[in-house]
């Protein structure tokens, strides 16, 4: 079945693919940003709200979608290449460390996909040879086209949208299938779902994977555009904790919701950023505290409690 | 010999990281609600004893005097008025909360000191003691001295006082516990209260051996949680084997492997504890 909420967000995207014509380097920054974010709060819906595993690896993801690509692009390969081999890696490597670590529930779980990017983070810096270690890791600019900067901000805006439009598509097809339905039978009440026949194991697994392949794609791409990472700039925590706050700005597990989260979040943050440098992770923080206070179904219940609120008087 | 060293080391260090991880695990098991704060109180018990020093002429112990209620004050008023309105939301939520509120907090700590790594200085330096051939800071045994000392006082204020009855009883059976009386939501801040009292002190503790800075505040988390899980859930005796063990394997491991390697190891610990034994060394089923 396919809902009108959803052709809306797909028609938005698909408008958003228009920005390059009317817009400058600034806007195509913003722009880029923005599918970075959705991408990963998307991503994050998944486990998160679909499986209801408070999952943050994000981060985790990024930075090594970002070091794997980054060090492929070093060795001259080319960006589909960086890009297809990053998302393989974080697919198999989720896979893998999802059997072990979806066996934990809660909080449990929560801190275990923490400490996968602190644990990532030390081992790319003392893998020097390789990674550059501390010193960060500088990504040539052979692999791109022609054309100066303009051309290459077009570039990597539309690159950017593709992966959102891609990671949306397989998404919203997921949601919609039976793995979808079974993730959410598993947040509901796991063994339950369990005894009914839902392979939970396997279930969770695809998820953690799937929350994980594209984040790591944008990594790849986010560290060919910017052309130098270091370990403490792609495995920061907040990337981990950004898409939480997006997926809770936009509403729990919807996909729409996760869209919504990110265009609104990142408006936010960059009124602080603008304006309030110094204190931009307070704010940060203080935008988290009263959503949770305040605004707990996040922006997607607000036309719903307008509704009641009619009803009532 | 070199071997003894390292263990004296190793038991120093896991003293101090008991006294981190008591209150921690304390809030946890009876709340069971994760308090991301917890290294931002503990560096900002740092800074207390840094600036009662400067400006006082406060030495810590004495400091750790005006630490506990502060931070008593402190805990109390934020379970209160802000974690006891989710505290029966899902797990994400109370998670997130917190953050949030380290964010703020940790913000605001680097705006007023900025992010300079600071050391507080004692005047005369109190030297060192050589038992042959193994060569302790005296400041360090005290520090573990005081450290033993408030993780005692926490197991005692938990089995002798009333608030320390009510929290135990809350913990093992919140619902039979309202029927007895007990009032759920200011034993739930009583909780928290002690937890970030403990935090403080040892951060005051810590600041005469480590250097202080608001980037200090992740480790120390990180930290808190291993020896947590290590130990076992909202005991503090397990609170004091896991502190040791963690301070033993980081010591012994930074022999074995160099000492860049230690977030690893001790993430790879947590990892292997979490699969194998969740219940910790010393915890109970059932407060997973």
């Amino acid at each position: 079945m396919i809902r009108p909420r959803d052709v809306l967000l797909f028609a938005a995207i698909l408008a958003l693919g228009a920005l390059p014509l009317v817009g400058e380097s600034y806007t195509l920054r913003l722009g880029t940003f923005l599918c970075m974010y959705a991408v990963m709060s998307v991503s994050w819906n998944v486990i998160g709200g679909l499986a209801g595993y408070p999952s943050f690896a994000t981060a985790a993801f990024f930075g090594l979608g970002a070091y794997v690509g980054g060090v492929l692009l070093t060795k001259g390969a080319a960006l589909l290449v960086a890009l297809a081999f990053a998302g393989a890696i974080a697919f198999g490597g989720a896979m893998l460390l999802g059997a072990v670590l979806l066996r934990l529930r809660g909080h449990y779980f929560a801190i275990a996909s923490l400490a996968v990017a602190e644990v990532l983070r030390e081992l790319t810096n003392t893998a020097t040879d390789l990674t550059g270690g501390g010193m960060g890791l500088n990504i040539p600019l052979g692999t791109l086209p022609a054309g100066g900067p303009a051309a290459e901000a077009t570039f990597f805006f539309l690159a950017m949208w593709g992966l959102l439009l891609l990671t949306l598509v397989v998404v919203v097809t997921v949601e919609k299938s039976k793995l979808g339905f079974g993730l959410v039978c598993i947040r509901q009440n796991e063994s339950a779902a369990d005894m009914i026949g839902v392979n939970a194991t396997l279930y969770k697994s695809l998820a953690f994977a799937l929350s994980g392949v594209f984040v790591a794609m944008a990594g790849t791409l986010y560290a060919a555009w910017v052309h130098y990472i270091e370990p403490p700039d792609v495995y920061d925590v907040l990337f981990s904790v950004k898409p939480i706050v997006m997926a809770l700005l936009g509403g729990l597990g919807s996909t729409a919701g996760a869209v919504l989260g990110a265009f609104a979040f990142l408006g936010i943050e960059e009124i602080v950023w603008r304006n309030y440098l110094q204190v931009h992770s307070g704010v940060l923080g203080f935008l988290v505290v009263v959503l949770l206070l305040f605004l707990p179904h996040g922006l997607v219940s607000i036309g719903r409690r307008f509704k009641a609120a009619r009803v009532r008087q | 010999m070199f071997t003894l060293q390292i263990l004296v080391n190793g038991i120093v260090l896991g003293c101090l990281y008991a006294c981190i991880a008591a209150g921690f695990s304390l809030v946890w098991g009876v709340l069971n609600v994760i308090n991301l704060m917890h290294g931002s109180f503990i560096v900002l018990g740092s800074y207390l004893a840094w600036g009662a020093y400067n400006s006082m002429g406060l030495s810590p112990w004495l400091t750790l005097a005006i630490a506990a209620p502060l931070f008593y004050a402190i805990g109390y008023a934020v379970q209160r008025g802000l974690l006891n309105r989710v505290i029966a939301a899902p797990v994400l939520v109370t998670l997130t909360l917190t953050f949030g509120l380290d964010l703020i907090l940790n913000n605001a700590m680097i705006l007023a000191f900025k992010a300079d790594y600071r050391r507080l200085i004692l005047e005369p330096p109190l030297g060192t003691v050589a038992l042959g051939d193994i060569v302790v800071p005296i400041d360090r045994l005290v520090a573990m001295g005081f450290a033993l000392v408030l993780t005692g006082a926490l197991y005692v204020i938990l089995r002798k006082s009333k608030v320390g009855r009510a929290i135990i009883a809350v913990r093992l059976d919140r619902d039979a516990a309202t029927l007895m009386g007990v009032q759920v939501k200011s034993t739930y801040a009583a909780a928290f209260g002690l937890g970030a009292a403990m935090a403080g002190c040892a951060g005051v503790l810590l600041a005469l051996i480590f250097p202080i800075s608001p980037l200090s505040a992740t480790p120390y988390l990180g930290k808190a949680f291993v020896v947590c899980v290590l130990g076992g859930l909202g005991s503090v005796p397990g609170a004091v084997v896991g502190g040791l063990v963690l301070g033993l394997v980081e010591s012994f491991g930074a022999m074995a492997f160099g000492p860049e390697h230690a977030v690893t190891l001790s993430f790879a610990l947590l990892i292997l504890f979490l699969i194998f034994r969740p219940q910790g060394l010393l915890g109970k089923r059932g407060f997973e």
